[in-house]
Formats: C-alpha cells, sequence, structure tokens
C-alpha cells in the first residue's frame, strides 16, 4: 500500500471531562502531551508528521471550558467556546463589537464552527520553513531560514524580530489585547491571570514558545472588562485572499470619546511581530485630541517606529501605516 | 429507523471512552479488523450518520472523514488535501458544517453527522442537488459533496440569502472548475424553490 505522507502518526486520544483530569493528563505525559481544542492547528501538524505527540488530551469534553457568562460588568469567555459560539453573542455582538469583528475574520465558517477562542489565542506561528519541520530556531535548531539573503519572507515581522522572525497569526488576538482583556491561566499548581498583552511572548524571551503557557498549562477562560464596551471599535484584516487566508495585517483599534475628543484609545496590531504588538506610542499620541484626519496622520506616522523590514516585506511597513490611520478615524471599517 | 451494526464486540466495552483517563496497558492491543492504519489502541465508536446508528471499530487517532471513508464506506465526503484547506470532506455536525478530516472521531460520538448521501430524501434529490444539476454547476465534482453540505446548512437557517450571504457560506469550499459563479446560481434557484415549499 502506498504510502500517503498526510497520515496522522498514532496517538493515544484522551477525552477528560474535567479540567483536573486534563491537567493531570498533561502533567503525566510532559513533552510527550498535546492540548487539543478545534483541532486546525493540531492536526495540520499531526498530518505533517512534524510534531508527534504520544497522548491527545482533547479538551472537548470539559463543559465548563465552555460558554459566555457575566463577569462583574464584564464578560468571561470560556476558551473552548467555538468562534462561531462567539460570534453569536448577543453580549459580544451588543458590547465588544471589536472581538465580533476580529473572530468572524478568522478562516471560513467550517473552521470557525469548530476552531475556538483559546485555540485562535495559542495557535502557533505559520512560518513555513518552521511548520514545514526545518530546524530553525524555534524549532530547536541554530539558524532562521525566514532572514536568509534568498529566503521567501513576504508574510514575515517587521518589527519584534530576535533571531526568529516569524508573525502571530491570530485575529482575535488584538482585538483582545485592544479591549484590556485578561487571560486565565489554570495549572497543575492553581490558576494565575495575565492581560491579554502580557500573554503573547516574543522569541527573546522564549524562541520556541508563542505565549506564557508552560508545558501542562492550558487557557480555561478570557475575561473582558467594561471598560471599553461600546466604545468606538476598528478592526481591519488584509489578507491576500478574502476567505480562509491568515493576515498580512491586522489592527484593532478601541476608543472612548466625549465631544469629538479622543479620551483614551488602545490600538493593536498583528501580523506584523512575533506577538500581536500593543501601539502604546500611537496610543499616547492620540489620546486627548478630537478625533480628525490631523489626529490619525499623527498616530499613523508613529505607528511603525523602529520597523525593520526584511526583503519582501517592506509593504507591511506601509500597510500598518496605513490601517493604524484607518483605524483612528472613528469610523467603522 | 434501521440501524446498521459493524461491530467487533471484543472492543465494545471501549465504545464509551468519554471522561474516562484510559491507559495503554488498560487496552487491548489487537489492531482493529480491517484497518490498513493501526494505532496503539483501538475502539469501538458509535456514530449517528444520516439517521443510522454505525459502531465502528477503529485506532483512536482516527478522523471522522477516515472514519466515513474506510469504516463504513461512506466516500462521498471527499479527502482532499486533508488538513483543513479545501472543505471537500465538509460534513454537518448538527447542522454546522465542520470539517472531517480535522475532527478526532471521538468527538463525533456528541453529534449526529449528516453526509452528503444524507441529503436527499429517499430517491428524490434536495433541491440544491437537483439545482446543481440544472446549472450546470459541478464539473469534476470533487469538491460538490462539501459544497451542498455547506450550501443546505445555510438554506436550513436561511431561505432568503444573497449573493453575499451565499458567497461567505461557500468561502470555505474550494472549487478548481467552476469560477463558482454557476454555483451560486445553483444555490440561489435552490433557495427559491424551497422559498415555493419545495421539500
Amino acid at each position: 500500500m502506498a504510502v500517503i505522507r498526510d497520515m496522522i502518526p498514532a496517538f493515544e486520544l484522551f477525552q477528560p471531562t474535567t479540567l483536573q483530569d486534563a491537567l493531570a493528563l498533561l502533567a503525566e505525559y510532559g513533552d510527550e502531551g498535546w492540548a487539543l481544542a478545534g483541532g486546525l492547528d493540531s492536526f495540520d501538524w499531526f498530518k505533517d508528521r512534524v510534531k508527534r505527540p504520544t497522548a491527545v488530551v482533547d479538551l472537548a469534553g470539559i463543559e465548563s471550558l465552555r460558554g459566555v457568562r457575566p463577569w462583574g460588568d464584564g464578560i468571561e469567555i470560556g476558551a473552548m467556546t467555538t468562534l462561531t459560539d462567539v460570534i453569536e453573542n448577543e453580549d459580544v455582538q451588543s458590547r465588544y463589537g471589536l472581538l465580533r469583528e476580529a473572530a468572524s475574520h478568522v478562516a471560513t465558517p467550517q473552521i470557525r464552527n469548530a476552531g475556538t477562542l483559546g485555540g485562535n489565542l495559542c495557535q502557533d506561528t505559520r512560518c513555513w520553513y518552521y511548520r514545514s519541520g526545518w530546524p530553525c530556531y524555534r524549532a530547536g535548531g541554530n539558524t532562521c531560514y525566514a532572514s536568509a539573503r534568498e529566503a521567501m519572507n513576504r508574510e514575515h515581522c517587521v518589527m519584534g524580530a530576535r533571531r526568529c522572525v516569524a508573525v502571530n497569526p491570530s485575529d482575535v488576538a488584538p482585538a483582545l489585547i485592544a479591549l484590556d482583556a485578561q487571560m486565565v491561566i489554570a495549572g497543575r499548581r492553581g490558576e494565575r491571570v495575565v492581560d491579554a498583552e502580557d500573554f503573547f511572548i516574543g522569541p527573546a524571551i522564549d524562541i520556541t514558545r508563542m505565549t506564557v503557557l508552560k508545558p501542562g498549562e492550558v487557557l480555561t477562560s478570557v475575561r473582558i472588562p467594561p471598560d471599553y464596551a461600546g466604545a468606538t471599535f476598528y478592526f481591519e484584516k488584509v489578507r491576500d485572499r478574502q476567505s480562509w487566508d491568515f493576515a498580512l495585517a491586522a489592527v484593532a483599534t478601541a476608543m472612548v470619546t466625549s465631544g469629538g475628543n479622543i479620551q483614551r484609545a488602545r490600538v493593536a496590531v498583528n501580523g506584523v511581530a512575533p506577538y500581536p504588538v500593543r501601539l502604546e506610542n500611537v496610543e499616547r499620541v492620540v489620546a486627548g485630541r478630537p478625533v480628525s484626519e490631523e489626529t490619525a496622520e499623527a498616530g499613523g506616522a508613529v505607528a511603525t517606529d523602529g520597523a525593520k523590514p526584511l526583503r519582501h516585506n517592506d509593504y507591511k511597513v506601509a500597510l500598518l501605516e496605513n490601517l493604524v490611520r484607518r483605524s483612528l478615524r472613528g469610523t467603522e471599517a | 429507523m434501521p440501524t446498521l451494526l459493524t461491530a467487533f464486540p471484543d472492543f465494545r466495552q471501549l465504545s464509551d471512552r468519554r471522561g474516562r483517563p484510559w491507559r495503554t496497558s488498560d487496552r487491548p492491543s489487537t489492531p482493529a479488523p480491517g484497518s490498513a492504519h493501526v494505532g496503539q489502541g483501538n475502539g469501538v465508536v458509535r456514530l449517528k450518520v444520516n439517521g443510522d446508528v454505525y459502531e465502528v471499530g477503529v485506532p483512536e487517532h482516527y478522523t471522522l472523514l477516515e472514519t466515513l471513508r474506510y469504516g463504513i464506506g461512506l466516500t462521498g465526503s471527499k479527502q482532499g488535501c486533508d488538513k483543513g484547506d479545501c472543505g471537500a470532506c465538509t460534513v454537518l455536525a448538527d447542522g454546522h458544517p465542520i470539517l472531517s478530516c480535522i475532527t478526532p472521531v471521538w468527538e463525533a460520538e456528541a453529534f449526529e453527522v449528516r453526509t452528503v448521501e444524507g441529503l436527499a430524501d429517499g430517491t428524490r434529490p434536495h433541491p440544491v442537488q437537483d439545482e446543481f444539476d440544472l446549472n450546470g454547476a459541478a464539473q469534476c465534482g470533487f469538491c460538490t459533496p462539501g459544497i451542498l453540505c455547506s450550501a443546505v446548512a445555510l438554506l436550513d437557517r436561511n431561505q432568503s440569502p444573497t449573493r453575499d450571504e451565499i458567497r461567505e457560506a461557500l468561502s470555505g469550499n474550494l472549487c478548481r472548475c467552476t469560477g463558482y459563479t454557476k454555483i451560486y446560481d445553483a444555490v440561489e434557484a435552490a433557495a427559491g424553490r424551497l422559498r415555493e415549499g419545495a421539500p
């Protein structure tokens, strides 16, 4: 029988129904274990035979990780809530339209029906050198193929690089950073909560990880405070195709305005660095200014401070400036 | 309702796996009969597909698509890219389109599966299938089962979709032959027939 490359290497599948069981299994298997959410990122790895876990711990059976519930005056969304359920939730639609927009730009209807909020946040980078199993820095090797002279790096990063130039592909990540969300993480030693912008880490901190999740830890929910509920939102994702594709660059902006002035704003972008970037210099520049074309220009002008494009992706610098400028005009996408 | 059993009784005790942290050592190591790809552990998965109940012996890393095609013999759902890129394997889970090639088959015990084989009413094609025929919406036909499933899911919740809504609903299905125009025409025509009360 012919050898089919896209066949999954065998693994043991566990379907715990409680978080405690899942954490115990992940602790037991350590490096050999794998936490499975919606499966798009995971099965891509398995079927390419690049990642070969011994045990896959399927989180789908854990009901406590699903659903949207009130959290103080804000909301808490279970990490295993599907993106479709996030999009269709009334609270998300009426108060956190930014998250709705971002979630509805993820991939395709089929993938949003199975893909989860937590899975989208925790997914690995799409750098194809890395995804193809090349022994790059991120994979534990000693080189970066994507920044080599002859490399094809049109989709790679323009800021935040340290040896690795891959980008974070999540669409909902910048939206949650703009909404000042918090990530709830469970581990064997209990629970910890980190700000959305601190949840993602760059290669300078740990080149093999995209998030602060340590082996054996699980993202259990996302808490969104009421601070930016119903604010002026803007989300835009630029990609080569209008469906399915990952972002070349994406911007998520939340602005609280009063009397035509920007009281406070949070601006986050993704697809341009190994982690979603909160643009605090833009926020500082526009705070207190009137909503106007001049303010938007001023914000866009500082959006790419320190950007260092690679050979094939200098377009991302202009793209990012324009996206940030558009996001500050006070109009919907 | 007909019940089809293709069970291997030795494995039946493993069919209720949800919630049990199984260990390899607890399990029999005999491969599932007829299985070309054998994992370490095997079990009998119980699926509801197109109104029928199937019990199928599969390796535990099997996907829903592999079980449908190689375990049950429902080869309508296609194995295209087999990694969530093309949409040819689209099936309906409780009416929602999902990609069966990246769904672990054991998760499918929790919902009802509907495949392209289950769209027709007996020998009478679903209006979408009929209109695909009349509009010439299928050429090579490889993407057609997945597109039919996505289209039926759309029309089940919205019988008056706009052209943009149809495009969005089918945006997860790649077709390399038709250029999509005739597919959208067919879905629009089927929506019209459903609004007029076609079965």
